[in-house]
């Protein structure tokens, strides 16, 4: 049958902001949609409120709405462009519960606009987990026992039925959130609370447990005409409890009889079509008693998903391409396998290898945060490795996490360090799950704890714990001889087994190089295998390849010029999505440049490792002996090779040294410039003689030199270890027994690195510079960015604005010549960002990075200029004159950018912000004047701010002249106002309206009663020093688990005011990037 | 114990001995199947070949008596990257490597199975010689050469029964009984049993079972037994099984067909039985380059336009060009297009090249054998 032809102009909604359960892979298969759509003649129109994303750039859709992802905002967007269909699919569920939302307010109806992949029945039936049990009854697939309740008694209820430990599940929610595992009666009160409030439709799901069982994952396709197809089938090694996105997983499955496989891939097939899912991919999960077989379906993402992220990138099936072909009514078989190009999609894609991935989590981040790993998810991104076996795989994945000395699996290297901790402590640590935990099973199995016992505690299969123990075996025979000694086929196994050469040095207390080079000379160097969705049945024409200790190389290096890319490995906070966009674009550059692009990424999620992106993928972990095994291999053909390492955020930032030693070229900024801005003894140097002032600061390495240097600074100082991002480690520190503490703890954070302190700037104001520099010394500015809240708060976790709103131009004159001489004095080839602090009249560098940066989206698309894109054209040898750069860019409108935090996911935590980055991702808000903008803005994090209400005020004495007049404003605004009793004894003595409320420690009902009750509708609260320091946290986090908007700076409270004030003057018009940068208004 | 893998054309590959120590002679093939390796060693298909299996790990799970099909292995010798030591799954009676070793199958482990499988889909199906402790490789490769090749050779009679027997009692007897969890539920079943009479050219027990589950009482018969012993039971409908090499190498085979034909039953034939049908029908059939040999191959059915994900395991293929005008190609392989089935358009007489007992692999054809079940029911 031929495509549909009822549809011509579809708009595809993406995911909005990264948080944790949705991150970049919906970038990735938002972007493939879009792809595959206009390859079909099709006009796409886009609507995303997340900057960061390739979808997002102007050319992949026909027209790009960076806008708040609400039902109001998406009916605007509808009404101006008239689609005729809406694909829901492949944006997380933030896309599908929006189309739920459009389909019950009547807007679809509205507007006659149809939805394509999922319809509304198919996604209620699979999303609300009591019309998906009783589907699952009719069609005989067994579900665990379970009731829903949309209310606490009701709750209550049913648990007496389902008994303890009960599992908390909520409706139309994503990555469990509001989800969890209740042991007795009061955690059922407070889980079950939680999840009533966290679903969108206030209903939750009581069920029996099944933890322990083994879960189980498909990623299954369906086509109108009912043609059924398994891409790959997930198996993971946490067993049921773990959330699938914090569960270190497995494909293909390996311990399902092929019985018991093809009896899950019979339900599958039920289970879609019941559910009704026409066309494109859905996610099912299982779950299988390891004693007697019995299977349940736990639940059914009629969509695509992290999972079927991974499973593209696990078989090489494009799955969300597929989906959007599948949509428009295209069957399987009329659809080529781009890989072997003679054979259809209609197939199911097998595969010779073994794929491991790994989550990776931040709770260093988060401290107070309780690490034990349950129904709700907590990673923040994920690694992916692929090898021959198992093993191998795993060992891959666990270094591609870059955690450092703390992802050793073998850091104790004397049997007292190995039997330090006491035996319950470390059965503990297995029974209860946590980010630590694989590594505690290593631990047991050294210590010689059996892979039964293992099983009993962990409930992981003995299979795959087989598997660590031969490890952990191989690894102990290898130690008994000396390194020199040691024979060939002993190092051929440990390779072949996936050991690092870093993993085999540290058996002996070597240096890696040691390693290497014994390995080359006995030429162990691995081979690259293709993925090709067949297992080799048929010829591969795409190069995606992962490496191994096998014989047979099919990498075929070309002899044209290339350049490795080096991507930025697993999400993390402080180094996501944006990083991946860059090196993205650094491909387009490069490629326009000429060059053949080769990228190396381990992060499944990613844009940069869809098959299709580069000239050649390699899939494989960001280490230096990963990175120079492929360059070696490239070069094998002649061709020279070399590198760039700029636009991957400081992943590769940290190898460019190493590898220009081994004799790589790194194009742009050189490792030496890099290094220069990176070390801050180096940096301070050339600041000062470049005569640019820069907060006193000294670099120290113990408790005393910190005393000292902190009382010549003067306190508050900023400490931080060197080369870290997003401000990891860092802290405002205001005495010196704090200063004592930080130093104790530093040390392992900075790996024996340096601490830095600096001068802590207050109140001050801080800039974001990002710009594009070319080796004549020209320099092209993006943007200034100025934060809304002062310095102190990173850069990643502030909202900032394009072009900056209220600050003299004599200081923006100044900061455009510090950026060019910056620029120049380190000889920056590609993208620099500089962050800037005004204090007083004068401008200060707080620090420079020779690199990509965290707002390069944003500026690209507030400008309409790709800059990651010209850098790497830059770097590839053009000069910014020959790109038609000669000044500037400006933004083609108002833009601001609001941060996303997790805070709702870790209760406990402290939401105040810090010099730390804690946010996840970010959006965007556009207009022509800022307060719309950065309400839009806040609107797009989910911070809706009131047009009416009241507003609560709590500030410190030195902010209370500061909030006067934005109480006044508030007032004339026709907002009540309450404050506590010195915020609002000042305000009346100043003539403001103000009721008193009592603050969390004074007594009842006190301000967090009132902003649970909802009788408070905005909070503005900065922090009022140690004493009250419990009040505030407690003021604050009442503020987000209730979701109103709480704002915790000034300078954030007076932008609040005018969004607030702006909000109600002017409805809301939206706005296409297209039409910003062709300079058509709104109302056009 | 090391081991090594001789082919004929003079590659040969290092590893190390995962079964039975000896010497295994085959043709040898690859399988791309991710699960299912026990139901695999098992099929008398393979008889004469030595399998590869392309899926990395194997074994993990064991072996189990129930998911056997039929009474031993008969690949005559196994390949694979890594084996399991251990078995891990709750219906395992011993671990793979413990399986062969009992058996006495040779296998090889610790080998580039995909280079292996890249040169046989670029090269085509070769003979080899896995041989374990201290060899020759030269030498293998020479003795590799000799071995006879599988054209113009009769497998069939090594894996036949001897003498003719009732499934029911058979099953019975050797406690194999349809597995409740996994046999999947008839589309539906006969309203009275119906007899069947089976050729039995090394059937896979999990055809008989199907038919059981669907009501048919099926009497198995020697590949050798002439046509009138089968039609002397007078069955509701006659069944050509599977089985290893090539169909021309039969002519016993296709003359009792040409019998069975003539007496106009409804018959539904599967893989070998396919290919002895299409050339009882006056078709010609060809030896494929590697085969079809994994559980993954789309089949479209030409009539309703429906995809079927089949499991596959054959050498050779029926052309369709040379099939009579009364008989219409029904399915074809979309992979490479060639002939996955028939039927005559006169008789109640049809077959598939793949198999839809799968057992190792997806159950998407099982409609095929309801199919049997409408054109017997009438009688
Ligand atoms: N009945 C249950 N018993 C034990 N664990 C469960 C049960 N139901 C779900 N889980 C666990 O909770 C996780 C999240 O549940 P799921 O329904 O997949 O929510 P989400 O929509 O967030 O993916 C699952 O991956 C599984 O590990
Ligand atoms: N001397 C300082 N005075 C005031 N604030 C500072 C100072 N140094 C850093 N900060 C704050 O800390 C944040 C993080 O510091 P930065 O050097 O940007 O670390 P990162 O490398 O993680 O971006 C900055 O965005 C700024 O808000
Ligand atoms: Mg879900
Ligand atoms: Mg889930």
């Amino acid at each position: 049958m031929p495509k549909r032809t009822d549809v011509t102009r579809v708009l595809v909604i993406g995911s909005g902001p990264i948080v944790i359960g949705q991150a970049c892979e919906f970038d990735y298969s938002g972007t493939q949609a879009c792809k595959a759509l206009r390859a079909e003649g099709l006009e796409v129109i886009l609507v995303n409120s997340n900057p960061a994303t390739i979808m997002t750039d102007p050319e992949m859709a026909d027209r790009t709405y960076v806008e708040p992802l609400t039902p109001e905002i998406l009916e605007a967007i509808i009404a101006k462009e008239r689609p005729d269909a809406i694909l829901p699919t492949v944006g997380g569920q933030t896309a599908l519960n929006l189309a739920v939302a459009l389909a019950e307010n009547g807007a679809l109806e509205r507007h006659g606009v149809k939805l394509i992949g999922a319809q509304i029945d198919a996604i209620k039936v699979a999303e609300d987990r009591l019309l998906f049990r009783d589907a699952m009854k009719e069609i005989g697939v067994e579900v665990p026992r379970s009731g829903v309740a949309r209310s606490l008694e009701e709750a209550l209820v049913l648990v007496d039925d389902t008994g303890f430990p009960a599992i908390i599940r909520p409706s139309f929610t994503m990555g469990g959130v509001g989800g969890g595992i209740a042991y007795n009666i009061d955690e059922f009160r407070e889980l079950a609370g939680r999840g009533l409030d966290l679903s969108p439709v206030h209903e939750i799901l009581v069920e029996e447990s099944v933890i322990g069982w083994k879960e189980f994952e498909l990623e299954v396709m369906r086509d109108v005409a009912d043609n059924f197809v398994v891409i790959c089938s997930i198996e993971n090694i946490d067993a049921m409890g773990v959330h699938t996105g914090d569960s270190v997983t497995v494909a293909p499955a390996l311990t399902l009889t092929d019985k018991e496989y093809q009896r899950m891939r019979d339900m599958g097939r039920r289970i879609i079509r019941r559910v009704g899912v026409e066309t494109g991919g859905s996610n099912i999960q299982f779950a299988i008693n390891p004693d007697d077989g019995r299977i349940v379906a736990i639940e059914m993402n009629p969509r695509v998903s992290r999972s079927s992220a991974l499973a593209s990138k696990a078989t090489g099936f494009p799955i969300a391409k597929i989906a959007a072909k599948l949509a428009l009514g295209y069957h399987l078989d009329e659809i080529p396998n781009d890989i072997t190009r003679l054979t259809p999609a209609s197939f199911e894609p097998t595969i010779d290898y073994v794929v491991v991935k790994f989550p990776r989590w931040n709770f260093e981040k988060f401290p107070q945060a309780d690490p034990t790993l349950t129904t709700q998810m907590k990673s923040v991104g994920e690694a992916m490795a692929i090898g021959r076996t198992f093993k191998e795989a795993f060992l891959k994945a666990v270094r591609s996490l870059e955690l450092g000395k703390a992802g050793r699996l073998f850091p104790e290297d004397s049997d007292a360090a190995l039997m330090e901790e006491d035996d319950t402590a470390l059965r503990r640590r297995l029974v209860v799950p946590t980010d630590k935990r694989m590594w505690a099973v290593f631990k047991a199995l050294r210590r010689g704890w059996t892979v039964e016992q293992l099983h009993e505690l962990t409930h992981m299969d003995p299979w795959f714990l087989q598997q660590f123990a031969e490890i952990v075996e191989l690894r102990k025979m290898a130690a008994l001889g000396e390194f020199r000694e040691m024979s060939i086929d002993m190092l051929r196994t440990l390779k072949r087994t996936g050991f690092s050469d870093a993993d085999i040095a540290d058996v002996f207390g070597m240096t890696e190089s040691v390693v290497r080079q014994r390995r080359l000379e006995e030429g162990l160097v691995p081979a690259y295998k293709r993925i090709d969705t067949c297992a080799a049945e048929f010829e591969s024409f795409t190069p995606y390849m992962y490496g191994t200790y096998e014989q047979v190389c099919e990498a075929e290096p070309t002899m044209r010029r290339k350049v490795v890319i080096l991507g930025s490995g697993p999400n993390r906070i402080g180094q996501g999505i944006e990083f991946d966009y860059c090196c993205c674009h650094a491909v387009f550059g490069f490629r326009e440049e000429g060059f053949e692009t080769i990228m190396v990424n381990c992060n499944p999620e990613t844009v940069s490792t869809d098959y299709d992106t580069a000239d050649r993928l390699y899939f494989e972990p960001l280490t230096f002996e990963d990175v120079m095994a492929v360059i070696e291999r490239e070069r094998s053909a002649g061709g020279d090779v070399a590198c760039v390492v700029q636009f991957g955020g400081q992943t590769p930032l940290k190898l460019a040294l190493d590898l220009q030693e081994a004799g790589v070229e790194i194009l742009g900024t050189s490792p030496d410039s890099i290094d220069l801005a990176e070390d801050r003894k180096r940096f301070s140097q050339l600041l000062w003689d470049l005569g640019i002032p820069q907060p006193a600061s000294d670099t120290v390495v113990s408790r005393e030199d910190a005393r000292k240097a902190a009382e010549k600074i003067g306190y508050p100082v900023v400490v931080r270890p060197s080369y870290v991002l997003g401000g990891r480690g860092m802290a405002i520190v205001f005495d010196a027994p704090s200063l004592d503490r930080y130093m104790l703890a530093a040390v392992d954070v900075s790996h024996d690195r340096p601490v830095l302190i600096d001068r802590f700037l207050e109140d001050a104001f801080e800039f974001d510079v990002d710009a594009v520099a070319d080796a004549d010394g020209g320099v092209v500015i993006g943007g200034i960015m100025e934060h809304i809240e002062e310095a102190g708060i990173h850069s990643g976790d502030s909202s900032c604005v394009v072009p900056p709103f209220m600050v003299a131009e004599k200081h923006l004159v100044t900061i455009r010549d510090y950026t060019r001489r910056i620029a120049r004095a380190l000889k920056v080839i590609g993208l620099m960002n500089i962050q800037y602090a005004i204090k007083g009249d004068v401008v200060y560098v707080l620090e420079v990075n020779p690199r990509s940066s965290r707002t390069v989206p944003y500026i690209s698309k507030a400008t309409g200029v790709p800059m990651a894109k010209i850098a790497a054209r830059v770097a590839a040898g053009k000069t910014l004159a020959q790109l038609g750069l000669t000044q500037d860019l400006q933004a083609a409108g108002v833009f601001v950018k609001s941060p996303v935090f997790p805070f709702v996911r870790f209760p406990g935590v402290d939401t105040i912000l810090g010099p730390e980055m804690k946010s996840t991702g970010e959006v965007m808000g556009g207009s022509d004047n800022f307060g719309t903008a950065f309400g839009k803005a806040m609107m797009g994090a989910g911070q809706q701010l009131p047009e009416s209400g009241t507003v609560f005020i709590s500030v410190n004495n030195s902010d209370k002249p500061t909030v006067l007049p934005i109480a006044r404003d508030l007032a004339s605004l026709g907002f009540a106002l309450t404050a506590t009793r010195g915020t609002a004894a000042y305000l009346r003595a100043h003539g403001v309206e103000v009721d008193v409320v009592y603050k969390v420690n004074e007594g009842r009902p006190n301000v967090a009663d009132h902003i649970v009750n909802g009788t408070i509708d905005l909070v503005i609260n900065t922090p009022l020093g140690r004493d009250s320091f419990f009040d505030d946290r407690a003021v604050r986090r009442a503020a987000t688990m209730a979701r109103k908007p709480c704002i915790t700076t000034l300078t954030g409270a007076s932008a609040a005011v005018s969004a607030i004030r702006a909000l109600r003057t002017n409805t809301l018009t939206v706005r296409a990037l297209q039409d910003y940068y062709s300079g058509v208004t709104a109302e056009a | 114990m090391n081991a090594i893998l001789a082919l004929e054309d003079g590659t040969w590959y290092r590893g190390v001995a995962t079964g039975a120590p000896g010497e295994a002679h085959g043709e040898v093939v690859f399988n791309t199947s991710m699960t299912g390796y026990q139901e695999i060693l098992t099929d008398p298909s393979y008889a004469g070949q030595i399998v590869t299996m392309t899926a990395p790990q194997i074994g993990n799970y064991g072996v189990a008596s129930g998911d056997a099909e039929s009474a031993a292995p008969r690949a005559a010798g196994f390949i694979m990257r890594e084996a399991s030591p251990v078995a891990s799954n709750w219906r395992s009676d011993s671990t793979l490597r413990d399986y062969l070793i009992a058996h006495n199958i040779v296998a090889i482990g610790d080998i580039d199975t995909r280079a292996l499988t890249r040169t046989l889909r670029s090269s085509g199906v070769m003979r080899g010689i896995i041989a374990t402790g201290q060899v020759d490789p030269a030498a293998l490769v020479e003795r590799a050469r000799t071995i006879p090749s599988m054209e113009g050779s009769d497998l069939v009679k090594e894996v036949t029964c001897e003498r003719p027997y009732e499934w029911r009692e058979r099953a019975a007897a050797s406690g194999d009984v349809e597995q409740r969890e996994f046999g999947i539920t008839p589309q539906r079943t006969s309203s009275k049993r119906l007899r069947v009479a089976a050729y039995d050219f090394g059937i896979k027990w999990n055809i008989l079972r199907r038919l059981d589950a669907y009501g048919c009482d099926v009497h198995v018969f020697p590949a050798s037994a002439p046509a009138s012993d089968l039609l002397a039971i007078d069955p509701d409908g006659l069944f050509l099984s599977n089985g290893p090499g090539d169909p021309a190498a039969l002519p016993y085979a296709i003359e009792n067909v040409k019998a069975l034909v003539a007496a106009d039953r409804p018959t539904f034939g599967i893989c070998l039985g396919h290919q002895i049908l299409g050339l009882a029908l006056g078709g010609k059939t060809f030896k494929l380059k590697f085969g079809h040999r994994g559980g993954n191959h789309p089949v479209k059915d030409l009539a309703s336009g429906a995809v079927e994900i089949t499991a596959q395991n054959h050498g050779f293929a029926v052309d369709p060009d040379s099939l009579p005008a009364n008989v219409k190609v029904t399915h074809i392989n979309l992979y490479d297009g060639t002939v996955e089935g028939f039927r005559h358009t006169g008789k109640q007489i049809f077959s598939v090249q793949y198999h839809p007992e799968a057992s190792p692999g997806p159950h998407d054809a099982d409609y095929l054998f309801r199919q049997f079940l409408d054109s017997m029911e009438p009688r």
